[in-house]
């Protein structure tokens, strides 16, 4: 592993979620790029923490809501009338 | 991620307290709702409190709703309201306002350096592995974890989450960074020593 300090990790955490984001400007995207290309441990923070996100983004995670709570939620709306059509 | 408002929903007749349009926005929108319900308070009772309460707040007060911010996110911002309330009132020793998931800041520190990144959707998303995932989630701290589920699983903007919570963006984003590097390390022991477990076995 290249050598580098591990301030440069500590900052590197700190943009990580703006990083992933695509929120940082193009001069810092570098700084982190040229950083993570020398250091795996960030490399392995990064890729797991953006397949992190991913896995709770894939639609399995998305049940939908049961059927009886829309027809008491209708009802206590006094929407009753409309909860046929769906 | 973020569903846009459905072309046939008015705005107008939902303001003009039109029914069939408000019984309209209730199917587009329940399901987001009570989920972020579910996974706030963690329970199908409370979760459906949330929902109820959420859609009458939503009935009473979209006459006077000002479209500063889209529905969605405003819908957001009442059911979030809800759950953090409901969760102040079961348990009122949490601290909401808490922007760290534990003591001090050294333990965000990552301690965990597997990459299990690579290992395929069908493995980490098996039983097991959606059981972890699920209770990690659950594992978040409060503050933390309406944070994430806005922003991370029901795909807000920064500055859309920051209103619904009526926080800073600033404020949001170090939530968010800690929510998701909570849930990493979380992820990283599971998947790592099933990794480990693999490699023996090899």
């Amino acid at each position: 592993m290249t050598e580098h300090t591990h301030g440069n990790c500590e900052n590197l955490l700190g943009s990580l979620s703006e990083y992933i984001d695509g929120e940082l400007n193009p001069e810092l995207c570098a700084e982190i790029e040229k950083h993570l290309a020398g250091c795996e441990n960030c490399r392995v923070v990064l890729n797991t923490t953006k397949r992190t996100i991913d896995l709770v983004q894939t639609p399995t995670e998305n049940p939908a809501m049961p059927t009886d709570v829309r027809e008491r939620l209708f009802k206590r709306l006094n929407l009753d009338d409309y909860l046929n059509p769906k | 991620m973020i569903k846009p408002m459905p072309p046939e929903i008015s705005l107008e007749a939902l303001v003009a307290g039109d029914r069939a349009e408000f019984a309209r926005l209730v199917d587009a929108y329940s399901d987001p709702i009570y989920r972020l319900g579910l996974r706030m308070l963690g329970t199908p009772q409370d979760a459906e409190d949330v929902l109820q309460n959420t859609f009458l707040n939503a009935m009473i007060h979209l006459p006077k709703f000002e479209g500063r911010s889209s529905l969605l996110t405003w819908l957001y911002r009442i059911a979030s309201n809800e759950a953090l309330m409901l969760i102040r009132k079961k348990k009122p020793e949490i601290n909401l306002e808490d922007v760290s998931p534990s003591e001090s800041d050294e333990d965000l520190k990552p301690l965990q350096f597997t990459d299990w990144s690579a290992l395929p959707e069908d493995e980490l998303l098996s039983g097991e592995g959606k059981q972890t995932l699920d209770r990690a989630i659950h594992t978040l701290p409060e503050s933390l974890r309406i944070v994430f589920l806005l922003r991370d699983v029901e795909g807000l903007s920064i500055k859309e989450t920051a209103e619904a919570l009526n926080l800073t963006e600033v404020n949001v984003k170090t939530r968010l960074l800690r929510a998701r590097l909570f849930l990493r390390e979380q992820l990283s022991s599971y998947y790592g020593e099933r990794l480990a477990h693999e490699v023996q076995n090899d």
